[in-house]
């Protein structure tokens, strides 16, 4: 084996262990919460530090579903994050299009707003949404929560949409055009299909936010009919004790929908729809 | 097929006018070919003509029927874009269908129009294939069928063969020109390349500035350049611009010598200094006592003659020829000038004399 094939080899394995080492160091935690999860409660905090308990245990996730409020919290969670993401991502498709390809009077000023909008911490604006929202009976209700949540989300959506629609040659839709549709029309049947990567990627990334989003939902909803799940998280800590065996198995079960929302969407997020569109 | 008729055409972005007063009639079944260099607005006036800008004066008539507020769907004009802008997602008989689709024609009438142009084209066994799985050149022969099948009012090309390598290019410029013939469709065509305009056009519309310089056949603008722009825009290798002066008796005076003898036109005082314009494939090389004294600079074999680079004093100019005879730089020969290839032109506004 001459120096050079040494080298390449060698390169691959560290590349392989840099990877393993970062993939190892991101899943641990979900490794963790999977692991505890499973752990009976007797071997809790009997068996000291170790990487997975002697005996494992499906009864927190039992205890989980049948006598915890969870089912009630995952399916408000699945709501609100449903209708946000397809909300948002409706508006922030329809105003990334308008920034990509309009010249419009005040364009720069409402894309400027757009942006200070995102430099709030939300801690301080609490308060005063929930002063907006309690007169229009929007506290403690599900449809608040999507509009806080959609109104949060669609400026930085916007602008993940626009820079999708400005890698669309603006070609495409004049060749539409010339052939007979609309701008709309050319829009619908041209530009949607190929912006579908960039729709599954922002559709995700608001559902996801919606998902986790704990603040709003503690803060806006007291009542445990319309809690969402992350609220819903803390009720397995009480006064004297944290029911951790619960906790975490209600946590895998909250990763399974957006686990396999991303396993749905992937295909549109990795393949390259617009290859062949122009020369090359 | 239609005329295109434009009047007192202005455009402008709002940094300085793009296009100003342009008029120019198309007329029915032509082949018209805009050319001029980058950023003179020839795209800049296709995309007025087919509808994706609004000119910003003057009017634009298709059929007679004014269409400066129609959008680009409403025109009936079919467009073959630089980028080919061909549909990524849809197959290419998908894509050939477009438009009819559009129109709402029946399938059966929509499946005969696609498979017909595609046998024009050679494209009949790539109709279920995505544009990515095409070469350069099938890509551009779908865009040519997305253009044909719809049998539109007119053609607009945007610099349709500037992405193909020199080859294609030149067969693809033989098959616009057949289609033209077949169809005789009124065809419009963008081009930055002399030779495409020269081989492909009836007409030449040249454009500089944002303005028309020329409007004529190819041999009209190459043997008739209106302006210095014309006459150094077409042809190659390209005209030679002197400084020379005329004499009382109509001689032409380049560095001290005279090149050739002309009838000066009328107002046209002796003594005035003007640019003396020389196509390089008029001017013949001779022994050195018989011609102006010339030394040889550079010689350049294309295969089908040589371009000799020639030193008339400090001005430079070049000669096209075919005859064998030995040259090397260094040699002093006489250059010999035909009665009738001298061009002259303005030398402050470039504007033909003669």
């Amino acid at each position: 084996m001459n120096k050079t094939a040494t080298h390449i080899i060698g390169a691959r394995v560290l590349h392989a262990l840099a990877l393993a080492a970062f993939v190892a160091f991101a899943l641990f935690p979900l490794f963790w919460l999977l692991k505890v999860s499973l752990t009976p409660d007797d071997l809790m905090y009997g068996e000291g530090v170790r990487l997975w308990p002697s005996r494992v245990t499906l009864d927190h996730y039992g205890a989980v579903l049948r006598h915890s409020q969870f089912p009630l919290f995952f399916r408000n969670s699945l709501i609100v994050s449903a209708a946000t993401g397809l909300l948002a991502t409706a508006a922030a498709s329809a105003a990334g299009y308008a920034f990509s390809r309009f010249r419009f009077r005040g364009k720069a000023w409402v894309v400027g707003v757009m942006l200070i909008s995102q430099m709030f911490p939300l801690v301080i604006i609490v308060a005063p949404i929930f002063r907006l929202l309690a007169p229009l009976g929007l506290t403690n209700s599900l449809t608040g929560l999507v509009l806080v949540y959609t109104a949060f989300n669609t400026p930085f959506a916007a602008f993940l949409m626009q820079s999708f629609f400005e890698a669309i040659p603006k070609d495409l839709e004049e060749a539409a055009m010339m052939d007979g549709a609309t701008r709309f029309q050319a829009l619908r049947r041209v530009i949607l299909p190929l912006t579908l990567p960039g729709l599954a990627a922002t559709g995700g990334f608001v559902f996801t936010a919606a998902w986790s989003e704990l603040l709003f939902s503690l803060m806006l909803n007291s009542s445990t009919a319309v809690s969402t799940f992350p609220a819903g998280l803390l009720g397995f800590v009480s006064k004297f004790s944290v029911d951790f065996g619960q906790m975490m198995a209600a946590g895998v079960l909250a990763l399974l929908p957006v686990g396999a929302f991303f396993l749905l969407i992937q295909r549109y997020l990795v393949q390259g729809l617009t290859a062949g569109a122009v020369k090359g | 097929m239609a005329t295109i008729t434009l009047s007192n055409v202005d455009k402008d972005y709002g940094g300085g006018p793009v296009l100003r007063g342009i008029d120019l009639e198309i007329r029915e079944g032509e082949f018209v070919a805009l050319m001029g260099p980058s950023g003179c607005g020839k795209s800049t006036l296709l995309r007025l003509i087919a509808g994706l800008e609004e000119p910003s004066g003057g009017e634009i008539r298709i059929d007679g029927r004014r269409v400066n507020e129609v959008a680009p769907k409403d025109r009936d004009l079919a467009m073959v874009f630089q980028s080919y802008a061909l549909y990524p997602h849809m197959t290419v008989r998908e894509n050939m269908s477009f438009a009819l689709k559009q129109r709402r024609l029946p399938p059966a009438e929509i499946k005969a129009a696609v498979e017909a142009a595609a046998v024009k084209l050679g494209l009949t066994g790539l109709l279920e294939r995505k544009p990515k799985a095409l070469s350069g050149g099938q890509r551009q022969r779908v865009a040519m069928g997305r253009a044909i099948v719809r049998n539109p009012k007119a053609f607009l090309f945007d610099e349709p063969l500037s992405n193909l390598d020199a080859r294609l290019r030149e067969q693809m410029r033989y098959e616009i020109r057949k289609l033209h013939r077949e169809l005789g469709a009124t065809s419009v065509y963008v081009t930055h390349d002399q030779v495409e305009a020269m081989t492909m056009a009836d007409r030449i519309v040249a454009l500089n500035d944002g303005a028309i310089q020329q409007v004529g056949s190819p041999q009209d603008l190459y043997d008739q350049p209106a302006n210095l722009f014309v006459a150094g825009f077409l042809g190659s290798p390209p005209m030679n611009f002197l400084d020379a002066t005329l004499a009382p008796d109509g001689a032409l005076v380049v560095e001290g010598q005279t090149l050739a003898r002309i009838s000066p036109p009328a107002g046209l005082a002796a003594g005035t200094t003007l640019t003396l314009g020389l196509r390089p494939e008029r001017l013949a090389l001779t022994t050195p006592t018989e011609g102006t004294a010339v030394r040889v600079d550079v010689v350049e074999t294309t295969g089908t003659g040589r371009v000799v680079h020639l030193a008339l004093g400090p001005q430079r100019l070049k000669l096209f020829t075919m005859d064998p005879r030995p040259l090397a730089p260094g040699d002093v020969m006489g250059l010999v000038v035909p009665s009738g290839a001298p061009l002259l032109f303005d030398p402050v506004n470039g504007a033909r004399l003669s």
